[in-house]
């Protein structure tokens, strides 16, 4: 099986902080790391080609510092790593995203399956996975919780719902993106990652993909953003003091009494 | 046209005929032909063996957004009802197709649907677009992009709006990419700007730590998602009625990629009840390991409320993910949201901020749920949690 896996580099929010004077993000000094769903999908390929034999490829779009991601993906078993980087992606929305790695795909070709993961921590759209499906023109697969069966031309999946659980089956190739709880991602070992230090990382630009500069970043994106701005939060909080957890107790009981709350 | 048939390089197999869900394909002299039924929704595209049939893509500064008028609601039915997220956009929608001096529509696709063409009409729809067929019984991804991409590129709105749900997400993604449309996802605000008549969308970008309004100047529909209970849900008026545009559409099982092989039923009601309850009691990373949710539950069960949790706690598996409160969890306004050992993630706060009552039990003074709580007690929550719980269940016999 040839397995494509996209993945994005994004900063560790749980590592981000809030200046509280200014109320703005700290984001100096904040480490890198693979999109954590993405892990997912990866490890989600590992298996099915540690089962049916093959390759994992790993892609993603992004600026030369995503290098690194593609590295830890290398690490943790991957067999090819191809860095999509180009000035022209820069200010990509989701379309724009979706249209450069569909080029990538078709440039790399003959694939059984895509695996995404469902959503970036940063963005937290989970647009661009079905995104890339529809421009392929292949089945997609949303919030896979189990991979039940892969024969050489369908796939059962389960899918995670708020309501429950849904299993479908769907031609190959096709596209799936991948919920925490699909798999444990693994962690490689020092010696993985010394290797994959020194592994190749292909560099494909706009140009290698024949990827048209008009949908590509900025000029490719139909959304833009008009203005950024911080949250506003006006709460005039109490700290309930006492000596022990039960006078604390007692005193919260008292004032959620008086709010009329309980 | 953006789909054409490439008459030389078509093969006469009639694939693509079934794949059409408008009946819009006819075979002259052994040729596939497109009629002028076709509505351009793409569906026959991959059906073609052979790449005869294209689609090119419209560019974004072509568009001519004049054309594109009215504020779209997709249905989402779920056990044959309107889901709450679809009538809480009704009511938002209808709001911006006043602004807008406009028609609000709602698109309603499924098998035998009809009936919710009057509840829509009650919560404020104008019009019905209405698609039945058996095959679109229950949700899938193909036939429902076909048949709803259809329908846009034939009666052309200026807005579509969408419940952000896994099956809002799903869908709005692959429509807006088969038509190039701008899409933004989960946002919390929606506002008209009436002189250029673009549609302001706020979501909060980076776990919530800013927040961003998204535009759309050229291309069309300007599509959104949104989650439940961000908007309000209208006061339904049963005297309003709606114009029911009825679609008719044909579909063929064999021309559908994907087929539903079992659905399981679960965790509906800890679902909804997370949302509909008025007191909720949530645990985060303080709570150390899944056993001691247990000192969480209990506390639930003492105050009569329902279990929530932090993004951190659910991505460790501690509870599974329909208890999770915040961007990507659920959004909730309960009357009383209590917090235990939960730092207060940006994240998080977008889910609850907008609690009536908000009290936060951490041991850290400097979390930042205290900044949006009402009641804040710093402390060991393995202490605290449980004195509160033995002291309501004394107060009130719980």
């Amino acid at each position: 099986m040839r397995i494509i896996v996209c993945i994005k580099q994004v900063p560790d929010t749980t590592e981000v902080k809030i200046n509280p004077e200014t109320g703005t993000l700290v984001r100096d000094g904040v480490p890198s790391i693979i999109n954590p769903f993405d892990e997912n999908a990866i490890e989600a390929g590992l298996q099915l080609v540690e089962e049916h034999g093959g390759e994992v490829i790993v892609i993603t779009m992004g600026p030369p510092q995503a290098e690194q991601a593609l590295r830890d993906a290398l690490a943790m078993g991957a067999n090819r790593a191809i860095l999509i980087s180009d000035r022209a992606f820069a200010g990509a929305d989701t379309l724009a995203t979706s249209y450069v790695l569909a080029q990538a795909v078709e440039r790399i070709g003959d694939f059984d399956l895509i695996f995404c993961g469902k959503q970036a921590f940063d963005g937290d759209t989970g647009q661009v996975g079905p995104g890339l499906a529809e421009h392929l023109g292949i089945p997609q697969i949303t919030y896979a919780i189990d991979i039940e069966e892969v024969t050489d031309r369908e796939i059962q999946v389960r899918r995670l719902l708020s309501d429950g659980f849904e299993v479908v089956r769907t031609r190959l190739p096709c596209l799936i993106t991948a919920v925490k709880q699909l798999n444990e991602p693994r962690m490689p070992g020092l010696k993985s990652r010394m290797k994959a230090k020194k592994a190749e990382v292909e560099q494909w630009t706009c140009d290698c993909i024949g990827a048209l500069a008009d949908r590509c970043g900025l000029d490719g994106s139909p959304t833009s953003v008009m203005r950024v701005f911080s949250p506003t939060r006006q709460v005039e909080g109490e700290r309930i003091e006492g000596e022990t957890a039960e006078e604390k107790v007692c005193r919260l009981i008292d004032k959620l009494r008086d709010a009329q709350v309980l | 046209m953006p789909i054409y048939i490439v008459a030389e390089e078509c093969k006469g197999c009639k694939l693509c005929l079934p794949a059409c869900p408008y009946g819009a394909i006819e075979m002259v002299d052994g040729v596939a032909v497109l009629t002028d039924d076709c509505t351009q929704c793409g569906a026959c595209v991959s059906s073609c063996k052979f790449g005869a049939i294209k689609l090119e893509r419209v560019e974004m500064c072509d568009v001519d957004t004049s054309q594109y008028r009215g504020v779209w609601v997709v249905a989402e039915v779920n056990d044959g009802r309107l889901a709450d997220v679809t009538l809480e956009l009704l009511g938002e929608g209808r709001q911006l197709a006043d602004q807008l001096g406009e028609q609000l529509s709602l698109v309603l696709v499924g098998h035998e649907v009809e009936p919710l063409a009057e509840v829509a009409a009650a919560y404020g729809a104008d019009k019905v677009y209405l698609a039945q067929a058996p095959e679109l019984e229950r949700y899938r991804t193909g036939p429902f992009t076909d048949v709803i991409t259809g329908i846009i590129n034939r009666y052309k709105p200026e807005i579509v709006l969408i419940g952000a749900t896994g099956m809002g997400r799903d869908l709005a993604s692959r429509i807006a990419a088969r038509i190039s449309a701008g899409l933004t996802a989960d946002c919390t605000g929606l506002e008209i700007s009436v002189e250029d008549r673009l549609l302001y969308q706020t979501r909060p970008a980076f776990g919530g730590n800013i927040m961003a309004t998204i535009v759309c100047r050229h291309a069309r529909p300007q599509m959104a998602t949104v989650r439940s209970h961000v908007f309000l849900k209208p006061e339904p008026d049963h005297n309003r009625t709606a114009e029911v545009v009825e679609v008719p559409v044909s579909l063929d099982e064999k021309s559908i990629m994907t087929r539903i092989v079992e659905v399981i039923k679960e965790n509906v009601d800890a679902a909804a009840n997370l949302q509909d309850s008025d007191i909720i009691v949530s645990g985060g990373r303080g709570l150390k390991k899944a056993d001691n949710f247990e000192l969480i539950r209990d506390l639930a069960d003492a105050i009569g409320g329902a279990v929530g949790a932090s993004r951190a706690t659910v991505d460790a598996g501690w509870i599974p993910a329909y208890h999770q409160v915040g961007q990507t969890g659920k959004t909730v306004h309960p009357k009383l949201y209590i917090a235990c050992g939960i730092s207060g993630a940006v994240q998080h706060l977008a889910g609850m901020g907008s609690s009536d009552c908000i009290v936060a039990i951490n041991s850290d003074p400097s979390a930042p749920i205290f900044e949006v709580a009402h009641f804040g007690i710093v402390g060991d929550l393995f202490e605290v949690v449980p004195a509160l719980t033995r002291a309501i269940r004394e107060e009130f016999g719980g």
